[in-house]
């Protein structure tokens, strides 16, 4: 990303006091988890990045902020790459579902609901991606054994 | 001399009811495949020109359960799959027989975790194991080979964990 575009990003982002962080080479911004859907919005229709191509969530196992959405918005005009970062609740991770701004959110966010227990307020159609609709439990979190709570789900008789 | 002498010279064969009908039935045994992973690839190579399960009697993949005397489940069963697999070997007809192919299948493999039954035998009576990740075709056949000389010898008892 040239050093114009960078500068437009940091300008355009600074009303929401977004926070830059360097992403592998690819900018990032943690942005406040209840000004992130008009920042979204900003990226979108005034930056030009139109696909958001991934959803990541992340469990740093902190007493504080524990969880966190990482969200990788590509612009395919421009060519770039960038990565807006949300850190959430340790007690209830909940923010707002981008699929409003990105349709493409709506599965991803299902699949972090899933498996790490984020909720997304004004999801269209929140539910389990992967496991079994009465699970109980959310597989990746850091807490959560890795053969799974014995008898969490019903096996056929034999 | 006996009655099996003059019979046969007369041109017909004596066999006892029970062999005969084991005979019919261990060479053309129908597969249902109950492809879940890349163990299916195997599979299909085996029901390919180049291993020809047909050899066996065993070519006619059928994919209603209704038709079919064998499942070969090929594949990583999670618990979601468990449901499914138990109601397709439900509606097979008897007698039915299960080959439980590849390491996944048989014990989990290397898949240790939450989400994966630890070998299908949790909920269902497997006749023979199959192993390799994933096994090879031949290995599929001697399998195969392996059930008819099973059936062959008539133990009908299913498998169980002691």
């Amino acid at each position: 990303m040239n050093i114009e575009r960078l500068e437009l990003l940091k300008s355009k982002l600074q009303q929401f006091e977004a926070e830059y962080s360097d992403t592998n080479g690819s900018p990032g911004f943690y942005i406040d988890k209840d000004s992130v859907i008009d920042a979204c919005r900003v990226i979108k229709n005034d930056l030009g990045f139109r696909s958001c191509v991934d959803a990541i969530s992340v469990d740093r196992f902190s007493k504080k902020l524990r969880f966190e959405m990482i969200y990788n918005l590509v612009s395919i005009e421009h060519n770039e790459r960038i990565f807006v970062k949300v850190r959430l609740d340790t007690k209830s991770p909940a923010m707002q579902s981008l699929s409003q701004v990105w349709d493409s959110a709506n599965w991803y966010e299902r699949e972090a609901y899933d498996l790490m227990g984020i909720n997304f307020e004004n999801h269209p159609d929140l539910r389990r991606m992967y496991m079994p609709e009465a699970y109980e439990y959310h597989p990746l979190r850091k807490d959560f054994p890795l053969m799974g709570i014995p008898d969490s789900i019903p096996l056929p008789n034999k | 001399m006996g009655l099996e002498d003059k019979l046969s010279k007369d041109g017909f064969v004596t066999a006892k009811i029970d062999e005969l009908i084991r005979y019919c039935q261990k060479n053309a045994l129908w597969p249902m495949p109950m492809g879940i992973s890349c163990c299916a690839i195997e599979m299909m190579a085996a029901a390919g020109p180049r291993f020809d399960i047909s050899r066996f009697g065993s070519e006619v993949f059928r994919f209603s359960p209704r038709q079919s005397d064998v499942m070969i489940v090929a594949g990583t069963t999670t618990y979601k799959m468990a449901q499914v697999v138990r109601k397709i070997y439900d509606q097979m007809p008897d007698p039915k027989w299960v080959i439980a192919m590849g390491a996944c299948t048989s014990s989990g493999g290397m898949y240790r975790t939450y989400s994966v039954v630890q070998g299908i035998d949790l909920f269902l009576p497997v006749d023979v194991y199959v192993a390799g990740c994933p096994p090879r075709p031949d290995n599929l056949l001697k399998a195969l080979m392996t059930l008819q000389d099973k059936i062959a010898s008539g133990d009908r008892k299913p498998f169980s964990i002691n």
